[in-house]
Protein backbone atom coordinates (compact mmCIF):
# COMPACT_ATOMS: atom_id res chain seq x y z
CA UNK A 1 0.00 0.00 0.00
CA UNK A 2 1.18 3.48 -0.77
CA UNK A 3 2.55 5.21 2.33
CA UNK A 4 2.51 8.96 1.80
CA UNK A 5 4.80 9.45 4.79
CA UNK A 6 7.56 7.70 2.86
CA UNK A 7 7.01 10.11 0.04
CA UNK A 8 7.96 13.12 2.16
CA UNK A 9 11.36 14.75 2.03
CA UNK A 10 13.49 14.27 5.11
CA UNK A 11 13.41 18.01 5.70
CA UNK A 12 9.64 18.26 5.54
CA UNK A 13 9.25 15.21 7.73
CA UNK A 14 11.61 16.59 10.35
CA UNK A 15 9.96 19.98 10.44
CA UNK A 16 8.35 20.43 13.86
CA UNK A 17 4.78 21.72 13.99
CA UNK A 18 4.70 25.28 15.26
CA UNK A 19 4.38 25.47 19.04
CA UNK A 20 1.94 28.31 18.71
CA UNK A 21 -0.24 26.18 16.44
CA UNK A 22 -0.45 23.46 19.05
CA UNK A 23 -1.94 25.91 21.49
CA UNK A 24 -4.36 27.34 18.95
CA UNK A 25 -5.67 23.83 18.35
CA UNK A 26 -6.77 23.68 22.01
CA UNK A 27 -8.89 26.72 21.32
CA UNK A 28 -10.90 25.45 18.41
CA UNK A 29 -14.46 24.52 19.20
CA UNK A 30 -14.47 26.17 22.63
CA UNK A 31 -17.31 28.56 23.36
CA UNK A 32 -17.12 31.83 25.25
CA UNK A 33 -13.35 32.11 25.11
CA UNK A 34 -11.84 35.53 25.65
CA UNK A 35 -8.83 35.28 23.43
CA UNK A 36 -5.74 37.46 23.51
CA UNK A 37 -3.90 35.33 21.02
CA UNK A 38 -4.40 36.93 17.66
CA UNK A 39 -1.33 38.40 15.99
CA UNK A 40 -3.14 40.78 13.71
CA UNK A 41 -4.81 44.19 13.98
CA UNK A 42 -8.48 44.31 14.98
CA UNK A 43 -9.09 47.22 12.61
CA UNK A 44 -10.48 46.51 9.19
CA UNK A 45 -8.30 47.95 6.42
CA UNK A 46 -9.06 51.70 6.15
CA UNK A 47 -11.90 52.24 3.69
CA UNK A 48 -10.02 54.32 1.12
CA UNK A 49 -7.52 51.47 0.77
CA UNK A 50 -10.26 48.84 0.39
CA UNK A 51 -11.95 51.14 -2.11
CA UNK A 52 -8.78 51.35 -4.20
CA UNK A 53 -8.67 47.55 -4.25
CA UNK A 54 -12.30 47.38 -5.39
CA UNK A 55 -11.66 50.02 -8.06
CA UNK A 56 -8.71 48.05 -9.39
CA UNK A 57 -10.94 45.03 -9.91
CA UNK A 58 -13.73 47.14 -11.44
CA UNK A 59 -11.20 48.72 -13.80
CA UNK A 60 -10.13 45.29 -14.97
CA UNK A 61 -6.65 45.18 -13.43
CA UNK A 62 -6.93 41.44 -13.15
CA UNK A 63 -3.67 40.36 -14.76
CA UNK A 64 -0.24 39.42 -13.42
CA UNK A 65 1.88 42.44 -12.70
CA UNK A 66 5.57 42.79 -13.34
CA UNK A 67 7.30 40.01 -11.34
CA UNK A 68 8.87 42.59 -9.04
CA UNK A 69 5.56 44.36 -8.38
CA UNK A 70 4.02 47.29 -10.25
CA UNK A 71 6.46 50.12 -10.99
CA UNK A 72 4.08 52.55 -9.28
CA UNK A 73 3.99 50.53 -6.05
CA UNK A 74 7.77 50.12 -6.04
CA UNK A 75 8.17 53.89 -6.47
CA UNK A 76 5.77 54.48 -3.60
CA UNK A 77 7.66 51.99 -1.42
CA UNK A 78 10.89 53.81 -2.24
CA UNK A 79 9.36 57.16 -1.22
CA UNK A 80 7.79 55.63 1.88
CA UNK A 81 11.05 54.10 3.12
CA UNK A 82 12.74 57.46 2.66
CA UNK A 83 9.90 59.45 4.26
CA UNK A 84 9.36 57.21 7.28
CA UNK A 85 12.77 55.64 7.94
CA UNK A 86 15.34 57.74 6.07
CA UNK A 87 16.34 54.86 3.76
CA UNK A 88 16.95 55.22 0.04
CA UNK A 89 16.30 52.29 -2.28
CA UNK A 90 16.06 52.19 -6.06
CA UNK A 91 12.59 51.04 -7.20
CA UNK A 92 14.03 49.38 -10.33
CA UNK A 93 16.44 46.92 -8.77
CA UNK A 94 16.48 47.13 -4.98
CA UNK A 95 12.81 46.64 -4.10
CA UNK A 96 10.80 43.45 -4.45
CA UNK A 97 7.06 43.18 -3.71
CA UNK A 98 6.23 39.85 -2.06
CA UNK A 99 3.31 37.81 -0.75
CA UNK A 100 3.49 39.15 2.78
CA UNK A 101 6.69 39.87 4.63
CA UNK A 102 6.68 36.09 5.22
CA UNK A 103 7.56 35.39 1.60
CA UNK A 104 10.33 37.96 1.73
CA UNK A 105 11.81 36.22 4.79
CA UNK A 106 11.65 32.87 3.02
CA UNK A 107 13.25 34.32 -0.13
CA UNK A 108 16.07 35.95 1.80
CA UNK A 109 16.86 32.73 3.65
CA UNK A 110 16.68 30.63 0.49
CA UNK A 111 18.83 33.09 -1.42
CA UNK A 112 21.59 33.04 1.19
CA UNK A 113 21.68 29.73 3.03
CA UNK A 114 23.52 26.59 1.95
CA UNK A 115 23.78 23.33 3.90
CA UNK A 116 25.58 23.86 7.23
CA UNK A 117 25.52 27.64 7.04
CA UNK A 118 24.80 29.17 10.41
CA UNK A 119 22.04 31.67 11.03
CA UNK A 120 21.78 33.72 14.21
CA UNK A 121 18.20 33.88 15.51
CA UNK A 122 17.51 35.89 18.67
CA UNK A 123 14.87 34.17 20.82
CA UNK A 124 12.15 34.37 21.96
CA UNK A 125 10.96 35.41 18.51
CA UNK A 126 8.42 34.79 15.79
CA UNK A 127 8.11 31.13 14.88
CA UNK A 128 8.98 31.14 11.17
CA UNK A 129 12.74 31.70 11.04
CA UNK A 130 14.01 28.35 12.35
CA UNK A 131 11.88 26.08 10.14
CA UNK A 132 12.63 28.11 6.99
CA UNK A 133 16.37 27.92 7.78
CA UNK A 134 16.11 24.14 8.35
CA UNK A 135 14.38 23.70 5.00
CA UNK A 136 17.56 25.10 3.42
CA UNK A 137 19.76 22.79 5.47
CA UNK A 138 21.09 25.72 7.46
CA UNK A 139 21.87 25.57 11.16
CA UNK A 140 19.86 27.71 13.54
CA UNK A 141 21.99 29.34 16.22
CA UNK A 142 19.45 30.59 18.75
CA UNK A 143 20.67 33.47 20.89
CA UNK A 144 18.69 33.92 24.06
CA UNK A 145 17.69 37.43 25.01
CA UNK A 146 17.07 38.15 28.65
CA UNK A 147 14.48 40.14 30.58
CA UNK A 148 17.29 42.05 32.32
CA UNK A 149 18.30 43.40 28.88
CA UNK A 150 14.69 44.12 28.00
CA UNK A 151 14.81 41.13 25.62
CA UNK A 152 17.21 43.04 23.37
CA UNK A 153 19.95 41.22 21.52
CA UNK A 154 23.20 42.34 23.19
CA UNK A 155 26.54 42.72 21.39
CA UNK A 156 28.12 40.32 23.91
CA UNK A 157 25.59 37.57 23.19
CA UNK A 158 25.89 38.14 19.45
CA UNK A 159 29.69 38.11 19.63
CA UNK A 160 29.62 34.75 21.46
CA UNK A 161 27.30 33.27 18.87
CA UNK A 162 28.94 34.28 15.61
CA UNK A 163 31.52 32.08 13.90
CA UNK A 164 33.22 31.93 10.52
CA UNK A 165 30.18 29.94 9.36
CA UNK A 166 27.69 32.69 10.24
CA UNK A 167 25.98 33.57 7.01
CA UNK A 168 22.96 35.47 8.22
CA UNK A 169 21.90 37.38 11.33
CA UNK A 170 18.20 37.83 11.88
CA UNK A 171 17.14 40.99 13.67
CA UNK A 172 13.45 40.68 14.45
CA UNK A 173 12.73 44.07 16.02
CA UNK A 174 10.29 45.52 17.05
CA UNK A 175 9.81 42.08 18.52
CA UNK A 176 6.94 39.68 18.40
CA UNK A 177 6.45 38.42 21.16
CA UNK A 178 8.42 40.63 23.57
CA UNK A 179 7.61 44.11 22.25
CA UNK A 180 11.30 45.01 22.55
CA UNK A 181 12.78 47.52 20.13
CA UNK A 182 16.40 48.35 19.30
CA UNK A 183 17.27 52.03 19.29
CA UNK A 184 20.21 53.62 17.51
CA UNK A 185 22.67 53.00 20.38
CA UNK A 186 21.70 49.33 20.61
CA UNK A 187 22.12 48.95 16.87
CA UNK A 188 25.44 50.80 16.84
CA UNK A 189 26.81 48.36 19.41
CA UNK A 190 25.58 45.36 17.40
CA UNK A 191 27.03 46.88 14.23
CA UNK A 192 30.55 46.71 15.72
CA UNK A 193 30.17 42.95 16.05
CA UNK A 194 28.43 42.45 12.71
CA UNK A 195 31.06 44.33 10.71
CA UNK A 196 33.69 41.85 11.90
CA UNK A 197 31.75 39.01 10.28
CA UNK A 198 30.90 38.28 6.64
CA UNK A 199 27.23 37.93 7.60
CA UNK A 200 24.23 39.55 5.98
CA UNK A 201 21.53 41.01 8.26
CA UNK A 202 17.88 40.18 7.72
CA UNK A 203 16.08 42.99 9.50
CA UNK A 204 12.44 41.99 9.92
CA UNK A 205 10.80 45.38 10.42
CA UNK A 206 7.17 44.39 9.98
CA UNK A 207 6.25 46.22 13.22
CA UNK A 208 8.39 49.29 12.43
CA UNK A 209 5.39 51.63 12.40
CA UNK A 210 4.17 50.42 15.77
CA UNK A 211 6.64 51.87 18.25
CA UNK A 212 5.55 53.97 21.19
CA UNK A 213 7.48 57.00 22.32
CA UNK A 214 10.54 56.28 20.18
CA UNK A 215 10.71 56.25 16.42
CA UNK A 216 11.89 53.02 14.81
CA UNK A 217 15.48 52.99 13.58
CA UNK A 218 16.50 50.58 10.85
CA UNK A 219 19.98 49.09 11.13
CA UNK A 220 20.37 49.82 7.41
CA UNK A 221 20.65 53.54 8.25
CA UNK A 222 23.94 52.94 10.10
CA UNK A 223 27.23 53.41 8.20
CA UNK A 224 28.35 50.43 6.08
CA UNK A 225 25.23 48.47 7.02
CA UNK A 226 22.93 49.08 4.05
CA UNK A 227 25.14 47.06 1.71
CA UNK A 228 24.77 43.95 3.88
CA UNK A 229 21.19 44.33 5.10
CA UNK A 230 17.91 43.04 3.74
CA UNK A 231 15.14 45.19 5.18
CA UNK A 232 11.78 43.41 5.21
CA UNK A 233 8.51 45.17 5.82
CA UNK A 234 4.91 44.90 4.72
CA UNK A 235 1.39 46.25 4.90
CA UNK A 236 -0.20 43.83 7.38
CA UNK A 237 0.53 45.55 10.67
CA UNK A 238 0.94 49.21 9.73
CA UNK A 239 -2.13 49.41 7.48
CA UNK A 240 -4.20 46.56 8.96
CA UNK A 241 -3.93 44.58 5.71
CA UNK A 242 -3.12 41.06 6.88
CA UNK A 243 -5.55 39.35 4.52
CA UNK A 244 -4.17 41.14 1.47
CA UNK A 245 -0.89 39.23 1.84
CA UNK A 246 1.51 41.92 0.76
CA UNK A 247 5.03 42.69 1.88
CA UNK A 248 8.30 43.81 0.38
CA UNK A 249 12.05 43.64 0.70
CA UNK A 250 14.61 46.37 0.26
CA UNK A 251 18.16 45.24 -0.32
CA UNK A 252 21.24 45.91 -2.46
CA UNK A 253 20.86 44.87 -6.09
CA UNK A 254 22.81 41.59 -5.93
CA UNK A 255 20.78 40.32 -2.98
CA UNK A 256 17.50 41.54 -4.49
CA UNK A 257 18.31 39.80 -7.79
CA UNK A 258 18.86 36.45 -6.09
CA UNK A 259 15.62 36.77 -4.15
CA UNK A 260 13.88 37.93 -7.31
CA UNK A 261 14.88 34.78 -9.21
CA UNK A 262 13.34 32.52 -6.58
CA UNK A 263 10.24 34.71 -6.33
CA UNK A 264 9.82 34.68 -10.09
CA UNK A 265 9.85 30.89 -10.27
CA UNK A 266 7.86 30.19 -7.11
CA UNK A 267 5.29 32.96 -6.95
CA UNK A 268 5.41 34.95 -10.23
CA UNK A 269 4.04 38.10 -8.64
CA UNK A 270 2.16 39.31 -5.58
CA UNK A 271 -1.64 39.65 -5.96
CA UNK A 272 -2.54 42.49 -8.30
CA UNK A 273 -5.55 43.78 -6.35
CA UNK A 274 -3.43 43.96 -3.20
CA UNK A 275 -0.75 45.93 -5.00
CA UNK A 276 -3.26 48.55 -6.14
CA UNK A 277 -4.67 48.82 -2.62
CA UNK A 278 -1.18 49.08 -1.15
CA UNK A 279 -0.28 51.89 -3.54
CA UNK A 280 -3.20 53.87 -2.13
CA UNK A 281 -2.10 52.99 1.41
CA UNK A 282 1.34 54.46 0.81
CA UNK A 283 0.03 57.53 -1.01
CA UNK A 284 -2.67 58.53 1.47
CA UNK A 285 -2.40 56.29 4.50
CA UNK A 286 0.14 57.91 6.83
CA UNK A 287 -2.67 59.34 8.98
CA UNK A 288 -4.31 55.91 9.31
CA UNK A 289 -1.11 54.59 10.85
CA UNK A 290 -1.14 57.34 13.47
CA UNK A 291 -4.79 56.79 14.37
CA UNK A 292 -4.36 53.02 14.84
CA UNK A 293 -1.08 53.48 16.68
CA UNK A 294 -2.69 55.90 19.14
CA UNK A 295 -5.35 53.31 19.84
CA UNK A 296 -2.80 50.52 20.42
CA UNK A 297 -0.85 52.84 22.67
CA UNK A 298 -3.85 53.40 24.95
CA UNK A 299 -4.51 49.69 25.20
CA UNK A 300 -0.82 49.02 25.85
CA UNK A 301 -0.84 51.44 28.76
CA UNK A 302 -4.11 50.06 30.09
CA UNK A 303 -3.05 46.42 29.87
CA UNK A 304 0.41 46.77 31.43
CA UNK A 305 -1.05 48.73 34.33
CA UNK A 306 -4.00 46.38 34.82
CA UNK A 307 -1.73 43.30 34.75
CA UNK A 308 0.68 44.74 37.28
CA UNK A 309 -2.29 45.49 39.56
CA UNK A 310 -3.33 41.82 39.56
CA UNK A 311 0.20 40.65 40.28
CA UNK A 312 1.34 39.85 36.76
CA UNK A 313 3.99 42.46 36.05
CA UNK A 314 5.40 42.98 32.57
CA UNK A 315 7.90 45.33 31.03
CA UNK A 316 6.03 48.03 29.19
CA UNK A 317 6.54 46.99 25.56
CA UNK A 318 7.98 49.67 23.29
CA UNK A 319 6.79 48.19 20.03
CA UNK A 320 4.38 45.83 18.20
CA UNK A 321 1.08 44.98 19.95
CA UNK A 322 2.08 42.34 22.46
CA UNK A 323 2.77 42.23 26.16
CA UNK A 324 5.23 39.56 27.27
CA UNK A 325 3.94 38.78 30.73
CA UNK A 326 5.96 37.18 33.51
CA UNK A 327 4.21 34.30 35.25
CA UNK A 328 7.09 32.26 36.70
CA UNK A 329 6.28 33.49 40.23
CA UNK A 330 2.83 31.81 40.00
CA UNK A 331 4.35 28.36 40.49
CA UNK A 332 3.25 26.98 37.12
CA UNK A 333 5.07 26.43 33.86
CA UNK A 334 4.04 28.60 30.92
CA UNK A 335 2.08 25.79 29.33
CA UNK A 336 0.38 24.82 32.59
CA UNK A 337 -0.53 28.42 33.28
CA UNK A 338 -2.00 28.96 29.84
CA UNK A 339 -3.80 25.62 29.69
CA UNK A 340 -5.36 26.08 33.13
CA UNK A 341 -6.29 29.67 32.41
CA UNK A 342 -8.09 28.39 29.33
CA UNK A 343 -9.69 25.40 31.06
CA UNK A 344 -10.76 27.17 34.25
CA UNK A 345 -11.46 30.72 33.12
CA UNK A 346 -11.80 30.55 29.35
CA UNK A 347 -9.04 33.04 28.59
CA UNK A 348 -6.57 32.22 25.85
CA UNK A 349 -3.02 33.54 25.86
CA UNK A 350 0.04 32.03 24.20
CA UNK A 351 2.72 30.32 26.34
CA UNK A 352 6.11 32.01 25.97
CA UNK A 353 7.64 28.65 25.07
CA UNK A 354 5.88 28.80 21.70
CA UNK A 355 8.54 31.37 20.78
CA UNK A 356 11.56 29.40 21.99
CA UNK A 357 12.46 27.44 25.10
CA UNK A 358 13.73 30.59 26.80
CA UNK A 359 10.17 31.94 26.74
CA UNK A 360 9.49 29.66 29.74
CA UNK A 361 8.03 31.67 32.60
CA UNK A 362 6.28 34.05 30.22
CA UNK A 363 3.17 34.33 28.09
CA UNK A 364 2.30 36.52 25.14
CA UNK A 365 -0.82 38.64 25.26
CA UNK A 366 -1.95 40.52 22.19
CA UNK A 367 -3.62 43.87 22.81
CA UNK A 368 -5.09 44.13 19.33
CA UNK A 369 -8.51 43.97 21.02
CA UNK A 370 -11.09 46.46 22.26
CA UNK A 371 -10.77 47.84 25.76
CA UNK A 372 -13.90 45.99 26.90
CA UNK A 373 -12.40 42.72 25.67
CA UNK A 374 -9.12 43.41 27.47
CA UNK A 375 -10.96 44.32 30.67
CA UNK A 376 -12.91 41.08 30.68
CA UNK A 377 -9.69 39.13 30.11
CA UNK A 378 -8.00 40.93 33.01
CA UNK A 379 -11.02 40.29 35.27
CA UNK A 380 -10.86 36.57 34.55
CA UNK A 381 -7.08 36.44 34.92
CA UNK A 382 -7.39 38.19 38.27
CA UNK A 383 -9.73 35.44 39.48
CA UNK A 384 -7.30 32.81 38.21
CA UNK A 385 -4.26 34.34 39.90
CA UNK A 386 -6.21 34.73 43.15
CA UNK A 387 -7.22 31.05 43.00
CA UNK A 388 -3.54 30.09 42.57
CA UNK A 389 -2.49 32.27 45.49
CA UNK A 390 -5.25 30.79 47.62
CA UNK A 391 -4.04 27.26 46.96
CA UNK A 392 -0.44 28.31 47.62
CA UNK A 393 -1.57 29.86 50.89
CA UNK A 394 -3.29 26.67 52.05
CA UNK B 1 -7.74 67.74 20.56
CA UNK B 2 -7.08 66.98 24.21
CA UNK B 3 -6.64 63.22 24.71
CA UNK B 4 -9.31 63.05 27.43
CA UNK B 5 -11.84 64.72 25.16
CA UNK B 6 -10.84 62.42 22.33
CA UNK B 7 -11.49 59.38 24.52
CA UNK B 8 -14.82 60.73 25.77
CA UNK B 9 -15.94 61.58 22.29
CA UNK B 10 -15.16 58.05 21.24
CA UNK B 11 -16.88 56.44 24.21
CA UNK B 12 -18.44 58.52 26.96
CA UNK B 13 -18.93 55.51 29.22
CA UNK B 14 -15.20 54.98 29.87
CA UNK B 15 -14.56 55.18 33.59
CA UNK B 16 -12.05 57.72 34.84
CA UNK B 17 -9.84 54.81 36.01
CA UNK B 18 -9.79 53.33 32.53
CA UNK B 19 -9.05 56.66 30.95
CA UNK B 20 -6.26 57.25 33.44
CA UNK B 21 -4.60 53.92 32.62
CA UNK B 22 -5.02 54.35 28.88
CA UNK B 23 -3.46 57.80 28.96
CA UNK B 24 -0.82 57.00 31.56
CA UNK B 25 -2.26 59.63 33.95
CA UNK B 26 -3.51 59.66 37.55
CA UNK B 27 -7.21 59.17 38.15
CA UNK B 28 -7.30 62.47 40.06
CA UNK B 29 -5.67 64.27 37.18
CA UNK B 30 -8.31 62.94 34.78
CA UNK B 31 -11.13 63.91 37.13
CA UNK B 32 -9.72 67.41 37.62
CA UNK B 33 -9.45 67.93 33.90
CA UNK B 34 -12.98 66.69 33.26
CA UNK B 35 -14.28 69.01 35.98
CA UNK B 36 -12.46 71.90 34.33
CA UNK B 37 -13.85 71.09 30.87
CA UNK B 38 -17.32 71.10 32.38
CA UNK B 39 -16.76 74.41 34.17
CA UNK B 40 -15.48 76.00 31.01
CA UNK B 41 -18.47 74.71 29.08
CA UNK B 42 -16.22 72.70 26.77
CA UNK B 43 -17.63 69.37 27.87
CA UNK B 44 -21.41 69.61 27.67
CA UNK B 45 -22.27 65.99 28.44
CA UNK B 46 -22.15 62.46 27.12
CA UNK B 47 -24.79 60.26 25.56
CA UNK B 48 -25.08 56.55 25.00
CA UNK B 49 -25.71 55.73 21.36
CA UNK B 50 -28.58 53.27 21.21
CA UNK B 51 -29.71 51.31 18.19
CA UNK B 52 -33.47 51.68 18.76
CA UNK B 53 -34.22 49.27 15.93
CA UNK B 54 -32.99 46.47 18.20
CA UNK B 55 -35.44 47.49 20.96
CA UNK B 56 -39.21 47.11 20.97
CA UNK B 57 -39.74 50.82 21.61
CA UNK B 58 -41.17 53.14 19.10
CA UNK B 59 -38.59 55.80 18.60
CA UNK B 60 -39.11 58.25 15.78
CA UNK B 61 -36.71 60.98 14.76
CA UNK B 62 -37.58 63.81 12.38
CA UNK B 63 -35.52 66.55 10.82
CA UNK B 64 -37.57 69.71 10.41
CA UNK B 65 -36.56 72.57 8.20
CA UNK B 66 -37.86 75.94 9.34
CA UNK B 67 -37.96 79.05 7.22
CA UNK B 68 -38.12 82.08 9.51
CA UNK B 69 -37.98 85.86 9.35
CA UNK B 70 -34.95 87.12 11.29
CA UNK B 71 -35.82 89.80 13.84
CA UNK B 72 -34.41 93.29 13.76
CA UNK B 73 -31.37 93.59 16.01
CA UNK B 74 -31.57 89.99 17.23
CA UNK B 75 -31.17 87.98 14.07
CA UNK B 76 -32.18 84.37 14.65
CA UNK B 77 -31.17 84.02 18.29
CA UNK B 78 -34.49 84.91 19.90
CA UNK B 79 -36.46 82.61 17.60
CA UNK B 80 -33.95 79.85 18.23
CA UNK B 81 -34.43 80.28 21.95
CA UNK B 82 -38.18 79.85 21.69
CA UNK B 83 -37.59 76.62 19.77
CA UNK B 84 -34.84 74.93 21.77
CA UNK B 85 -36.77 75.35 25.03
CA UNK B 86 -38.99 72.41 24.04
CA UNK B 87 -37.52 69.17 25.43
CA UNK B 88 -38.75 67.37 22.31
CA UNK B 89 -36.15 69.38 20.38
CA UNK B 90 -32.87 67.44 20.50
CA UNK B 91 -30.79 69.67 18.27
CA UNK B 92 -31.10 73.00 16.56
CA UNK B 93 -28.79 74.48 13.97
CA UNK B 94 -28.72 77.69 11.96
CA UNK B 95 -28.00 76.64 8.41
CA UNK B 96 -26.42 78.24 5.36
CA UNK B 97 -29.08 76.81 3.04
CA UNK B 98 -30.95 79.03 0.59
CA UNK B 99 -34.16 77.03 1.12
CA UNK B 100 -34.52 77.31 4.90
CA UNK B 101 -32.84 78.79 7.99
CA UNK B 102 -33.10 76.48 10.98
CA UNK B 103 -32.74 72.71 11.14
CA UNK B 104 -34.48 71.08 14.11
CA UNK B 105 -34.19 67.47 15.26
CA UNK B 106 -37.25 66.24 17.11
CA UNK B 107 -37.70 62.86 18.76
CA UNK B 108 -41.02 61.25 19.66
CA UNK B 109 -42.91 57.98 20.00
CA UNK B 110 -44.84 58.21 16.76
CA UNK B 111 -44.98 60.16 13.52
CA UNK B 112 -48.32 61.56 14.62
CA UNK B 113 -46.89 62.86 17.89
CA UNK B 114 -44.14 64.66 16.03
CA UNK B 115 -46.51 65.99 13.38
CA UNK B 116 -48.72 67.45 16.14
CA UNK B 117 -45.70 68.97 17.84
CA UNK B 118 -44.73 70.73 14.63
CA UNK B 119 -48.26 71.89 13.90
CA UNK B 120 -49.07 73.02 17.45
CA UNK B 121 -45.74 74.27 18.76
CA UNK B 122 -43.25 75.09 16.02
CA UNK B 123 -45.41 76.36 13.15
CA UNK B 124 -47.31 78.92 15.26
CA UNK B 125 -44.12 80.60 16.56
CA UNK B 126 -44.08 84.18 15.39
CA UNK B 127 -41.71 84.73 12.46
CA UNK B 128 -41.76 81.02 11.48
CA UNK B 129 -42.79 81.25 7.84
CA UNK B 130 -42.92 77.60 6.88
CA UNK B 131 -41.96 74.09 8.05
CA UNK B 132 -40.96 70.96 6.22
CA UNK B 133 -40.79 67.68 8.16
CA UNK B 134 -38.62 64.71 7.17
CA UNK B 135 -38.94 61.47 9.13
CA UNK B 136 -35.92 59.25 9.46
CA UNK B 137 -36.89 55.78 8.26
CA UNK B 138 -33.67 53.90 8.97
CA UNK B 139 -30.39 54.81 10.60
CA UNK B 140 -27.40 53.30 8.87
CA UNK B 141 -24.76 55.22 10.77
CA UNK B 142 -24.93 57.80 13.52
CA UNK B 143 -22.27 59.48 15.65
CA UNK B 144 -19.63 57.69 13.63
CA UNK B 145 -21.05 54.27 14.46
CA UNK B 146 -22.61 51.86 12.01
CA UNK B 147 -25.96 50.37 13.09
CA UNK B 148 -25.80 46.68 12.28
CA UNK B 149 -25.89 43.24 13.75
CA UNK B 150 -23.32 42.45 16.41
CA UNK B 151 -19.86 42.42 14.83
CA UNK B 152 -18.03 39.09 14.95
CA UNK B 153 -14.28 38.82 15.38
CA UNK B 154 -13.41 36.78 12.32
CA UNK B 155 -9.67 36.95 12.79
CA UNK B 156 -7.95 33.58 12.63
CA UNK B 157 -4.98 32.56 14.71
CA UNK B 158 -2.31 32.35 12.01
CA UNK B 159 0.89 32.34 14.06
Amino acid sequence: MFDSNNALSTKARNLKPSGIRKFFDLLSGREGVISLTVGQPDFATPWHIRDAGIDSIADGHTFYTSNRGTPELRSEISRYMDRRFGLSYCPENEILVTVGASEAIDLAIRALIDEEDEVIVPVPSFVCYGPLIEMCGGRVIPVETAPKDGFKLTPEALSDAVSEKTKLIILPYPSNPTGAILDREDLAALREVILKTPAVVLSDEIYAELTYGKKHTSIATLPDMKERTIVINGFSKAFAMTGWRLGFSCAPEALTEAMFKIHQYAIMCAPTVSQYAATEALKNGDDDIEIMKAEYDRRRKYLTKALSEIGLPCQCPEGAFYVFMKLSHCGLSSEEFCERLLEEHNVAIVPGTAFGDCGEGYARLSYAYSLDHLKEAVRRMDRFVKSLNYVAFL
Amino acid sequence: MEPILELLQENSIYSTEDMASMLGMDKDEVEDKIARYKEEGILLGGHAIIDYDKLENNHIVALIELKVNPQRGRGFDKIAESIYRYPEVKSLYLMSSSGYDLLVTVEGNSMKEIAYFVARKLAPIEDVVSTSTHFILKKYKSHGLVHRSIPVDERENCN
